[in-house]
């Protein structure tokens, strides 16, 4: 990409951003944290990626999923069976009455591994199934839901749908899927053992390094012509759709794209916590995470990401503490972040700190910065339905 | 000083009530018949060489479970019977002389968490062990970190077995030993033929039903029907229709939570009365606990398969019962699991005394063999595989929503959580 | 599967059967009917109307331990009572949070779905806070359990006849309220035009409060029916949410009628084939069904004009 390329996906307010953020997670808490909490960060950044993804789908889009757990569960089930297939090699699992399938499918008389876990002796098919699975999945509820121009609060409750009826899915048939316990137990990659201090160092950064990468995708279609298209769908839609585009294919488009961030996100997580389980398909994780998104302000990149961090460590300093309070506080955030502040943490960010961090650059650099980022400061326009 | 410490105890033990005391003296004297083995007041560095969070004073121990969350309904009774136990032996002078401290952590029903939680206390915290975990999901959670830092778990619940892990002792029932004996039982004393079995979908009542239904077949009987509905499901008259077209004598129901409360007053109100045994109701997932939110009306003549009723009638138990009444109010009920989480504490104490040490290989070591004469539950013994050897009893239950208990196997039944055939 | 059975045998497990699904479809009723004038008439989603059920079943619970300790002799009677106060209750709650929540979101239906997610949240530590994190039994007057014998076997549960019997009640209730009545016009008039509405002199904000509340007060009545099928704890609410947003949406949202239809269709399904397939799998099916279907037909069974 040139240099001009580059200063037009990252124009300078946001390249800050970028590079607080990247400071903030690179540098300031791997060497201000121990291994355990650095490593909660990075089961709370998994997070951030399915966050990020309903920036797009949600924030710019208009549409809200409450199912993206299904994809983060799709991605971290792909990671785990891989993983799990390494860890049930014969030496391993001698003592089982059929040596070489995972322990799960013993405990439910399954003699033979079934065909479609086959392919997951591959890392490189694994890989592959964490981005296009989910993807092919959300490409085949786009298409059913946004060509028939489903919509608004229906998709949310078909989409919640789905969630459940996965969920009982993986439990019911739990010889092929662990049930619910999920799978657990895993131990190496590639022979490397992942659970020492050292691989958490390492998928930290991993998982860090995913980020930015998708950040950067979701930057590029926030500052390509598909990000404006998005946003006059979600304003006005029938106008677009009249000026001659097909709008359905742009959701669909972006509501790939947020699955597969989500899959992402849940091979990390299988990575870093070293199980998966059917508890983050259904519907409750699924609204925790629109939670974290919004929080961290629905129009924000970036916002998705702190909205993420602090949300997840208020849980987990205040459960430690307070654990009877906890529910109360997450209710009241519910109801303060829609009611109070509607742009969440970015928008807080951009109404009271920006100005004054702008001045202040434009002091060090000797000119003022008028190109402010024009969506994140207008305010949440009301959804249409 | 070892000497004077437990003569102080004994005098406190004489403070205590009733039959508390019966409990309080049977334990101080075991622990002063085992500090004559240990001798001399030991030092910290001696019983604490791989620096774990214990001082001149006081250990420090975990307690992991839900207290919020859908678990926190079932968890409740383990936290406080946990409680309970350690209060009772820091009234007795403590562990080694030191008194237990815990750290109590909320798993919040939710499976990463209790590792996140269970990383926490093992790697920040340094516990000397953890009393926790109640779903087998939570306990497959934590199991890869108390391997790997070498913590040690008391796991209270029953539960399906195909487990057995050098960093846990699990102090309630393998599936193999709550339903065997309970089987056995309707056979020869209810002369049971065909049996439908029921459950909540997931491990624990799809193995029960499965080892279940491999000793139906080897006693020649006949099961007519298994069914499983997914957690939470609220109804049942279809499968209770079924049961009434199927006429099995018994039905096998392992369902959990609150489809538990929907199933028997659903049973109830299709008019098929438990009292008259037609079918006969055998379940091993009602403990008193649950019998709270059914309503004993609803469920009276159903029979349990379990290791302990609050009813169970013998000196330890009156005692225990009578403790934890006082503790946390006298409408409370106990199950159970409840009366296994309260075994975590006093089997974890009765191996760090042996042992001499609070160094978790050197309890692991000392584990196997160690008998609990004071348990409500009567006697048990930790196997080498470090399950509980214990009873199992048939309860049978009343409206006030206690169980009578009808029947207790002669023979402490050894865990088997691998059962040869039955996989 | 049927080889072993008489005719009458199975003539009379399919009666019961049918019955079974007739309680099934009461039930989704009785869930359903608040929703359906929250959400259909309001647009607004209200993930809390869990919470709202079970807030009537622990009210049914507190007026069944005080007739128990203060007037015995009426214990047969309580639960009339104790629907009507939650109701009262219920619908009271509902009114509090319109106005103190639910007016300020109306242009904005998702952000209705966080802050109510927030509220379920709340109410359920609430509830568990006074109440304990256990499940509580309510005991039940005589005369409601146990069954009545029409054959051999045929029997038929007594609160599956009273769990229908009340949702026969309150949907003719709710369509006379909706359709007949003075107040009815001006719901449906907000509904239509709502700029209109006001300019005409209807108090739509009074309106709005009073919809609200009573899509929450039937929540209340059917959580109080529920006490006699279902389990009464804090996060009871949680299990029915997913199958109530369905049977609205899969009825078209804005057609009372609608929602009936597809109670019935949605409990027609599921037991039918819960009788000829393990339980797990008829509710995934039926779901698959419902989603497909929808799929297929995104604006519901019975709607009014889907283009906006």
């Amino acid at each position: 990409m040139s240099y001009e390329g580059l200063r037009s996906l990252l124009p300078k307010s946001d390249l800050l951003g970028f590079a607080v953020l990247a400071l903030l997670l690179v540098v300031v808490l791997p060497l201000s944290l121990d291994i355990f909490r650095l490593n909660l960060i990075g089961k709370y950044l998994t997070y951030a990626f399915v966050a990020l993804g309903l920036v797009l789908c949600w924030g710019y889009g208009g549409i809200l999923s409450l199912g993206q757990g299904v994809f983060f569960g799709l991605g971290g089930y792909a990671m785990a069976m891989f993983l799990k297939l390494e860890a049930s090699s014969p030496e391993n699992t001698a003592i089982q009455s059929t040596p070489g399938i995972p322990d799960f499918m013993d405990w439910n008389q399954l003699t033979e591994l079934p065909w479609f876990w086959e392919p997951f002796h591959s890392l490189g098919f694994t890989i592959l199934a964490i981005v296009l699975v989910p993807s092919i999945f959300a490409y085949i509820i786009g298409v059913a839901m946004f060509k028939r121009r489903v919509g608004g609060v229906y998709f949310a409750i078909i989409t919640q749908a789905v969630a459940a009826i996965l969920t009982i899915l993986i439990i019911g048939q739990q010889g092929y899927t662990g049930g619910v316990n999920g799978i657990t137990d895993l131990r190496t990659l590639k022979g490397w053992d992942i659970r020492t201090d050292e691989a958490k160092y390492v998928f930290y950064f991993l998982c860090v390094f995913m980020l930015f990468v998708c950040l950067l995708i979701a930057q590029f279609v926030r500052k390509s012509k598909l990000g404006r298209l998005l946003v006059a769908m979600r304003e006005m839609e029938d106008r677009v759709r009249f000026s001659g585009y097909d709008v359905s294919n742009f959701k669909i488009f972006v509501f790939c794209l947020g699955s597969a961030f989500a899959a992402i996100g849940g091979a990390m997580f299988t990575l870093q916590v070293g199980f998966m389980s059917p508890t983050f398909v259904g519907i409750v994780p699924s609204i925790e995470m629109v939670i974290f998104c919004a929080v961290g302000g629905r129009l924000s990149i970036l916002g998705a990401v702190y909205g993420t961090l602090v949300v997840n460590w208020a849980k987990t300093t205040f459960s430690e503490s307070f654990p009877e309070l906890w529910l109360f506080a997450m209710g009241a955030l519910f109801i303060a972040v829609v009611m109070a502040f509607p742009n969440g943490l970015a928008g807080l960010y951009n109404k009271y700190a920006a100005p004054h961090i702008e001045k202040l650059l434009g002091k060090v650099t000797g000119k003022s910065n008028n190109a402010k980022a024009t969506v994140g400061t207008q305010g949440v326009a009301h959804e249409r339905q | 000083m070892a000497t004077m410490k437990h003569a102080s105890q004994s005098g406190l033990g004489g403070k205590l009530p009733g039959l508390m005391k019966t409990l309080a003296g049977a334990v101080a004297g075991a622990t002063m018949a085992l500090s004559a083995v240990v001798s001399a007041a030991p030092a910290t560095s001696e019983v604490n060489t791989t620096g774990l969070a214990v001082t001149d004073d006081t250990v420090t121990v975990g307690i992991l479970h839900s207290v919020t969350g859908t678990m926190a309904i079932s968890e409740t009774g383990s936290v406080q019977a946990e409680k309970l136990a350690i209060e009772q032996i820091n009234a007795m002078g403590g562990v080694l002389g030191r008194k237990i401290e815990y750290i109590q952590e909320d798993g919040a029903s939710d499976w990463p968490t209790f590792a996140e939680k269970s990383r926490k206390l093992l790697v920040n915290d340094k516990v000397a062990s953890v009393f926790g975990c109640w779903t087998s999901a939570s306990r497959k959670a934590v199991l890869p970190v108390f391997e790997q830092y070498n913590g040690m778990l008391y796991y209270p619940t029953f539960y399906e077995g195909l487990e057995q892990s050098p960093n846990v002792i699990y102090t309630g029932q393998e599936a193999t030993q709550q339903i065997l004996a309970g089987i056995d039982w309707v056979v020869k004393e209810k002369g049971a033929k065909t049996f439908y079995l029921l459950g909540s979908d997931y491990i624990w009542p799809r193995t029960s039903n499965k080892i279940a239904r491999k000793h139906i077949d080897k006693l020649g009987l006949k099961v007519v029907g298994e069914e499983y509905y997914p957690l939470g499901h609220t109804q049942f008259n279809s499968v209770i229709n079924k049961i009434k077209l199927k006429k099995p004598d018994v039905i096998f129901a392992s369902v959990v939570g609150g489809s538990n409360v929907a199933f028997y007053k659903q049973l109830k109100a299709a008019g098929i009365d438990m009292t008259d045994e037609k079918p006969l109701v055998l379940t091993i997932s009602v403990t008193e606990d649950e019998i709270l939110g059914i309503g004993g009306e609803n469920i009276e003549g159903a029979y349990a398969s379990m290791k302990y009723f609050q009813s169970l009638p013998n000196d330890n138990n009156a005692a225990f019962v009578k403790a934890f009444k006082e503790r946390w109010g006298d409408d409370i009920v106990i199950g159970d699991v409840t009366q296994a989480a309260y075994l975590g504490p006093w089997l974890w104490k009765a191996a760090v005394e042996k042992a001499g040490s609070f160094d978790v290989d050197k309890v692991r070591a000392a584990s196997p063999g160690i008998e609990l004469t004071t348990a409500p539950e009567g006697y048990v013994k930790i196997h080498p595989n470090h399950h509980l050897w214990s009873k199992t009893r048939i309860g049978n239950a009343k409206t006030d929503g206690q169980y009578e208990i009808v029947y207790e196997t002669d023979e402490l039944i050894e865990p088997d959580p691998f059962p040869e055939g039955y996989q | 599967m049927f080889a072993d059975y008489s005719t009458s045998e199975l003539m009379s497990i399919f009666a019961m059967q049918g019955f079974a699904g007739l309680i099934l479809f009461s039930v989704f009723v009785l869930m359903a009917l608040g929703l359906a004038i929250i959400f259909g008439q309001m647009g607004v989603i209200n993930m809390a109307h869990g919470e709202f059920m079970i807030l009537g079943a622990y009210i049914t619970y507190l007026t069944s331990n005080v007739f128990a300790d203060y007037m015995p002799a009426l214990f047969g009677s309580y639960f009339f009572v104790a629907m009507i106060l939650a109701f009262i209750a219920a619908g009271a709650l509902g009114m509090l949070v319109e106005w103190a929540m639910i007016r300020h979101l109306y242009h904005r239906p998702l952000d209705t779905l966080l802050a109510t997610w927030g509220l379920s949240l709340i109410l359920q530590q609430l509830y568990r806070t006074i109440f304990g994190a256990r499940e509580v039994g309510v005991s039940l007057p005589d005369w409601l359990m146990g069954s009545i014998q029409l054959t051999d076997i045929v029997e038929v549960p007594i609160n599956g006849i009273f769990v229908m019997t009340l949702a026969i009640g309150i949907s003719v209730g709710i369509a006379a309220l909706m359709y007949k009545s003075r107040w009815g016009i001006q719901v449906r008039s907000v509904v239509q035009n709502r700029p209109m509405a006001g300019a005409v002199g209807i108090n739509t904000a009074k309106v709005d409060r009073l919809t609200f509340g009573l899509g929450c007060g039937i929540a209340g009545v059917a959580g109080s029916a529920f006490t006699m099928i279902g389990s009464t704890g804090p996060t009871s609410g949680q299990l029915y949410i997913v199958d109530t947003f369905l049977v609205v949406v899969f009825g078209g949202a804005t057609s009372l009628l609608g929602t009936i239809a597809s109670a019935f269709t949605i409990s027609q399904a599921q037991s039918t084939m819960e009788f000829f397939l393990s339980g797990s799998m008829a509710k995934v099916l039926t779901l698959l069904f419902v989603v497909f279907i929808l799929m297929l037909r995104p604006q519901g069974l019975f709607s009014l004009k889907m283009r906006k």
